[in-house]
């Protein structure tokens, strides 16, 4: 395993100017990452968890600081650049899970995919992915709303690794599932760092945190 | 090919919205065709009709007005070129022919109890072979009082070589009858009788006026000098008449005609632009509806260039399928309404050999509708989709 963190912050800072005053989301925040952690990052609402996240998974950019995936600064990348970053090395999933609704299931997890390779090989590897989290065949074709939550997020979570991502950025993965689906869900992540694959989960849920090795307070925008 | 097949599916999923902008595009497109194709017509029509005779000069007198066709201001005004004025023509064109013309209407029996108001003109003799063609009988001989009849008049009432007709109180027969000659700047005999300048002034009594005079210039390339001429002798101190030669006159007609056809395909633009106006707030409600979508799909790898591809195709699929449909309706709706209006507008008019009304430029008002049809959907799906491609990929999920 290379000596290089998979990601590193450093001094990084969001604010978000408003007509009320600036609201500081992220204050100086210096982290490090390394390949294959499962971390968990806590806080209440309003701490920075998710600008951290966004942060993390290249959908926004700071004010000031540096941000470096895997020893290459991000921090003042362009905007197609980050978004090559996003589709090649980072898996994004999502409380409301965000799928597409006009696409079907198999189709949300090719998406991603289908943006640099061939419908046939795109295909396959979806339907390798979808099996994988265990989405039955006869649901490939069916369009998010007529799946259940849990099923819902399993597609997410396929989308995610359909381009076997660096790491997987999972913002309250549990949050809207009850606590069945919930736990199958963790155990659909924990597999998938077991794997190899570096996860990274905002919570609020200790029992969700729990499966994480490293957890990451944060408040009022800094890391306790 | 995936943002394509997106803009298809969204395309579907709005369908009522998607037809009802096709249809806009459609009716911008025939407007912009038809009415092309109509301005065509209508210069096909009068380039067909009009008689080009490049080697006459016209000469009327001065109004405010100019013009030599039927419904001349001059005719009410009775301004006429004076005989005087018609000798000075003459020496200052001479050796070309000047042929000084008679006009007036009177009401004409022709036999069996038909009768009508036809138009007479005068001309000398020895002019009328110069200037017309016999198509049947032969020219009347001098001081012989018998008339020559255009041709449209001789076939309404049925009128040969050695007919009997009326012209006021005045009883004549026909000596023979013109060939047609079409609409031409100088007199237009198709639908006139044409008598002796000697049996014109006995009829309407003697003016010693002309309303025009024509001079027919032997060699194409004097007729500037022979207008030169005519305005240096008779215009030196004021205007007294005016002089135009029959290209020139054509060449201001072709102008107006295709003005009237600019204009006419400005009022089809402006129907397109008003179809496009309605593209454009599609687009722009397509955007507005999809921003949490578009995030999506900006968050999980879609380049902002894919998004703004994406909703260009839509506005560019709504133009295509609006501007071939109203490609294909205006082909055949534009010929149909063209011929139809043109044959109200032009009973009992005959036409050159082999007129056509649907020429390769009718063809390309139809792909310059459809073209402006396409163009204007995509420019008017430029904004919506600039923006759309635009969202910042965090704020744009957030909304719901």
């Amino acid at each position: 395993m290379s000596d290089v963190p998979l990601l590193l912050f450093r001094g990084v800072s969001k604010i978000y100017p408003l007509p009320a005053g600036d609201v500081v989301a992220l204050d100086c925040v210096t982290l490090t990452v390394m390949v294959g952690e499962f971390i968990a990052v806590m806080g209440p609402s309003g701490s920075g968890k998710s600008t951290l996240l966004n942060m993390m998974g290249c959908l926004d950019v700071p004010t000031a600081g540096e941000i470096y995936l895997s020893g290459r600064e991000i921090s003042r990348m362009s905007d197609d650049d980050l978004t090559r970053l996003r589709r090649d090395r980072i898996g994004l999933v999502f409380q409301q899970f965000n799928l597409i609704p006009l696409l079907s299931a198999i189709e949300n997890v090719e998406f991603p995919i289908l943006l640099t390779t061939a419908r046939a090989e795109s295909r396959r590897r979806a339907v390798e992915v979808l099996s994988a989290v265990g989405i039955e065949a006869s649901h490939f074709s069916h369009k998010p709303g007529e799946l259940s939550g849990g099923q819902q997020q399993r597609v997410a979570i396929a989308r995610a690794l359909v381009n076997d991502p660096d790491i997987l950025l999972c913002d309250e993965p549990t949050g809207n599932l009850d606590t069945k689906t919930g736990t199958a869900i963790m155990d659909l992540l924990a597999a998938e760092n077991r794997r190899g694959k570096t996860v990274i989960m905002v919570t609020h849920d200790p029992d969700v945190a729990a499966y994480a090795r490293r957890t990451i307070r944060i408040v009022d925008g800094r890391i306790t | 090919m995936i943002f394509f097949s997106f803009a298809v599916r969204n395309l579907r999923r709005h369908w009522i919205r998607s037809t009802l902008s096709i249809i806009g595009i459609i009716i911008g497109v025939i407007a912009i065709a038809s009415l092309g194709m109509m301005g065509n017509s209508i210069n096909l029509l009068v380039a067909s009709v009009i008689t080009d005779i490049g080697d006459t000069v016209v000469i009327t007198p001065h109004t405010a007005f100019g013009g030599t066709f039927a419904g001349d201001p001059r005719a009410a005004v009775d301004a006429a070129i004076p005989a005087r004025e018609v000798e000075m023509i003459r020496r200052a064109t001479n050796p070309h022919r000047t042929i000084p013309v008679l006009q007036g209407a009177d009401e004409v029996e022709f036999g069996r109890g038909k009768s009508g108001y036809a138009r007479i003109i005068g001309l000398a003799p020895e002019d009328i072979p110069i200037l017309l063609n016999i198509a049947d009988g032969q020219y009347p001989r001098q001081n012989q009082p018998r008339v020559l009849v255009g041709t449209h008049l001789a076939r309404e009432y049925g009128m040969i070589p050695g007919s009997r007709l009326t012209i006021g109180n005045e009883n004549t027969r026909v000596s023979g009858v013109l060939a047609e000659r079409g609409l031409a700047f100088d007199i237009n005999p198709d639908y006139a009788i044409v008598v002796s300048d000697a049996w014109y002034r006995n009829h309407f009594g003697d003016k010693d006026t002309y309303p025009m005079v024509i001079v027919r210039v032997s060699d194409l390339d004097e007729i500037d000098a022979v207008k030169e001429a005519i305005e240096t002798r008779i215009n030196r101190r004021e205007v007294v008449v005016d002089v135009a030669d029959s290209r020139e006159i054509l060449r201001q007609y072709r102008e107006i005609y295709r003005q009237i056809t600019v204009f006419l395909v400005g009022i089809g633009g402006i129907s397109l632009i008003i179809a496009a106006v309605n593209i454009l707030n599609v687009t722009y409600i397509s955007v507005t509806e999809r921003i949490h979508e578009i995030g999506i799909m900006r968050g999980i790898g879609a380049l902002r260039h894919d998004i703004l591809r994406m909703f260009l195709y839509e506005a560019m699929i709504l133009g295509l399928i609006g501007s071939i449909i109203g490609g294909i309706v205006s082909a055949v709706s534009g010929y149909l309404v063209s011929v139809v209006a043109l044959e109200l507008a032009t009973t009992g008019m005959t036409f050159g050999e082999g007129f056509m009304i649907f020429d390769m430029n009718a063809i390309g008002y139809i792909a310059f509708g459809m073209a402006f049809g396409i163009g204007t959907s995509i420019t008017a799906g430029l904004y919506p989709a600039w923006r759309a491609s635009h969202l910042a990929p965090v704020d744009a999920m957030r909304q719901k």
